[in-house]
């Protein structure tokens, strides 16, 4: 039988390179040994993307994009299709479950300093993935056509018309129309489910080839394979992928498969955080509804964007708002030349970084908590104080980090 | 040879140099011609362009006090009758106004004037923010808890709290950047508004 099986992998390296790719991705790929809980996050948003493809194929069998009929597609699917419910929820349960993983998995980068020189590259096509993501998250939340579908839309495009001269273009070719209409949801539906899918996918492949071209960075931000075992040349602190890792990331698949079905099956709308209860209610033209906010993973860009109230140096407050809000998203992009700590992981930087990044953990969630509340005086100067400090994390890195009082890095990884 | 030649690229001769450079531009200028077709058939098409009918709307049952929404192009538009006090109002807000006398485009001519309407009594206007586009909320309680004291009536945008008076007026330090617009619109006999025409003849 075993005979049987190697003559079989035998014929097929002969034809595509089956077993050194297996060796170089997988069993020979030497990860560093010292992962912790902040390494989960990277295989659990490849679960959540096979789950949105599957579920998404799925629910594309019963969906309609039709302004007149996708409202009442989605209540069939829910009501009247075997088990529609279930896959709706898995479908919308795992947008959310995939910002909260994405979030994680940059979060940890910024611990450990996984942006750092020789990861630039990897951090970009990440970062493409994440725009890709948003893009993505927008275009299916429009499609069940409800209350929040339609005015989330309507303000996301209108950002576009904001932009000087070609603005009002612009939005037109965006929408296929003059106002927001069935021309739009129609090739929403096309982007959702075809294109920036395919993108995705390239890009989550290229990502993964930029990994395992620098190697994985690890909590102690030091390079493996600065330091291998002379006669076999592996790194003397790495360990193959598979088994070792592999098996670690079993375990947290389930532990963020207990939390997943407990989202699912108890609280799928999670108070109006995954699923707002405007989009309850099918799109009404004529009345945006008493209350708006957009989902919870996009309200920290959404209070940016209501923050800025004063015209200055020539520009209106609304292109401001649409500069800061697309702003507050790509500076990310920049973090690798930003930080000029000679270390990279949080474990051997100063103070100045670690109140820093607290400070922006805090403005992250802040601005995000005030994104799903309505505008008030106060809440408008909270917003505008926060999104001054967001920005002066990034803004001020290049000096902070270069100024702050660092540990030095030890030659070989800590357990 | 092949791969000698491409690998050092020094050696190219100006000819073969000139030749790989020409079938680039032409290779671009294809490339950007087959996009063409693809871009443009994302602008609105022939159907929707025909769309834009003008509106006619019944205003004899308009109260005074009342708001009326009707539909035009896919765009929600307000036909309000003001009372005498909430245009009194108007005169009393000009400072806090960004733009008071309409001196922004944002009206046909004939509605550029402090009511920014034809008749003074009935404004006529999107029900659009100027931000980002949401559908403000007419507010005719005077001095309510979530808008202060000072709110003499008017509209409020709940997506970012954009303020506009009784006019469409916009109020300064609110994100919206101009004053709400007016549609072209044309008054048949005193109960029969036109609304996206501004002569009898194109109904």
């Amino acid at each position: 039988m075993s005979n049987l099986f190697n003559s079989m992998i035998e014929w097929i390296d002969k034809r595509f390179p089956l077993t050194s790719n297996w060796k170089a991705h997988l069993s020979e790929y030497y990860a560093p040994k010292n992962f912790n809980f902040w390494y989960f996050f990277g295989s659990l948003a490849l679960l959540v993307l096979v789950n949105q493809l599957i579920t998404g194929i799925f629910l594309t069998m019963n969906y309609k994009p039709d302004a007149s009929q996708a409202f009442a597609s989605v209540e069939y699917i829910m009501r009247d299709v075997d088990y529609g419910w279930l896959i709706r929820y898995m479908h919308s349960t795992g947008a959310s479950m995939f910002f909260v993983v994405v979030y994680l998995h940059m979060f940890r980068g910024m611990l450990y300093g996984s942006y750092r020189k020789p990861r630039e590259l990897l951090w970009l096509v990440g970062m493409c993935i994440f725009f890709v993501l948003m893009a993505l998250a927008f275009t299916g939340y429009i499609l069940p056509w409800g209350q929040m579908s339609y005015w989330g839309a309507q303000v996301i495009v209108s950002m576009f018309g904001a932009i000087p001269v070609i603005g009002d273009t612009l939005q037109q070719w965006l929408l296929g129309d003059f106002t927001l209409s069935d021309a739009a949801l129609n090739r929403f539906f096309a982007y959702h489910v075809v294109t920036l899918p395919l993108v995705l996918l390239v890009l989550v492949f290229v990502h993964i080839l930029a990994l395992h071209e620098t190697g994985s960075n690890n909590p102690d931000g030091i390079e493996i394979k600065e330091n291998k075992n002379p006669s076999t040349g592996i790194p003397v602190d790495g360990i193959p992928f598979h088994p070792y890792y592999t098996v670690k990331d079993i375990v947290g698949v389930v532990v963020f498969l207990f939390i997943f079905c407990g989202i699912i099956f108890f609280a799928p709308e999670m108070g109006g955080y995954f699923l707002e209860y405007n989009n309850f209610i099918p799109a009404n033209t004529l009345q945006t509804p008493d209350h708006i906010a957009p989902v919870w993973y996009f309200t920290p860009y959404y209070s940016m964007l209501r923050a800025v109230t004063v015209n200055f140096l020539g520009i209106e407050a609304k292109l401001w708002g649409v500069i800061l809000m697309a702003g507050s998203v790509v500076i990310f992009c920049l973090l690798p030349w930003l930080d000029r700590s000679p270390v990279k992981s949080v474990r051997y930087k100063g103070p100045y970084f670690k109140i820093a990044l607290t400070l922006f953990v805090i403005s992250f969630f802040v601005l995000g908590w005030l994104g799903t509340k309505s505008p008030t005086p106060l809440y408008t100067l909270l917003a505008q104080i926060f999104t001054v400090i967001y920005f002066a994390f990034f803004i001020l890195m290049p000096w902070y980090s270069k100024i702050d009082k660092t540990k030095p890095e030890p030659k070989r990884l800590q357990e | 040879m092949m791969a000698d030649s491409f690998s050092i690229s020094e050696k190219m001769s100006g000819r073969r140099k000139f030749l790989v450079a020409a079938t680039s531009v032409a290779g671009g200028v294809a490339g950007a011609a087959i996009a063409t077709p693809f871009l443009l058939s994302m602008m609105p098409s022939e159907r929707a362009k025909a769309a834009g009918a003008p509106v006619e709307v019944d205003i004899s049952k308009l109260e005074p006090g009342m708001l009326l929404m009707v539909e035009w192009r896919g765009r929600v538009v307000w036909i309000l009758s003001r009372t005498p006090e909430m245009l009194e109002t108007l005169g009393k807000l000009e400072d806090e106004l960004a733009d008071p006398n309409s001196e922004k485009n944002q009206q046909p001519e004939y509605a550029k004037n402090r009511t920014r309407s034809i008749k003074p009594e009935i404004l006529v206007t999107e029900g659009i923010c100027t931000h980002l586009g949401c559908s403000p909320v007419f507010r005719k309680d005077i001095a309510p808890a979530d808008l202060g004291p000072d709110w003499l009536g008017g509209f409020f945008c709940p997506c970012h709290g954009s303020k506009f008076d009784l006019a469409g007026r916009v109020y300064k330090h609110v994100p919206a950047p101009t004053n709400m617009v007016v549609p072209p619109h044309v008054y048949l006999s005193d109960s029969r508004l036109l609304i996206g025409s501004e002569s009898e003849g194109s109904a």
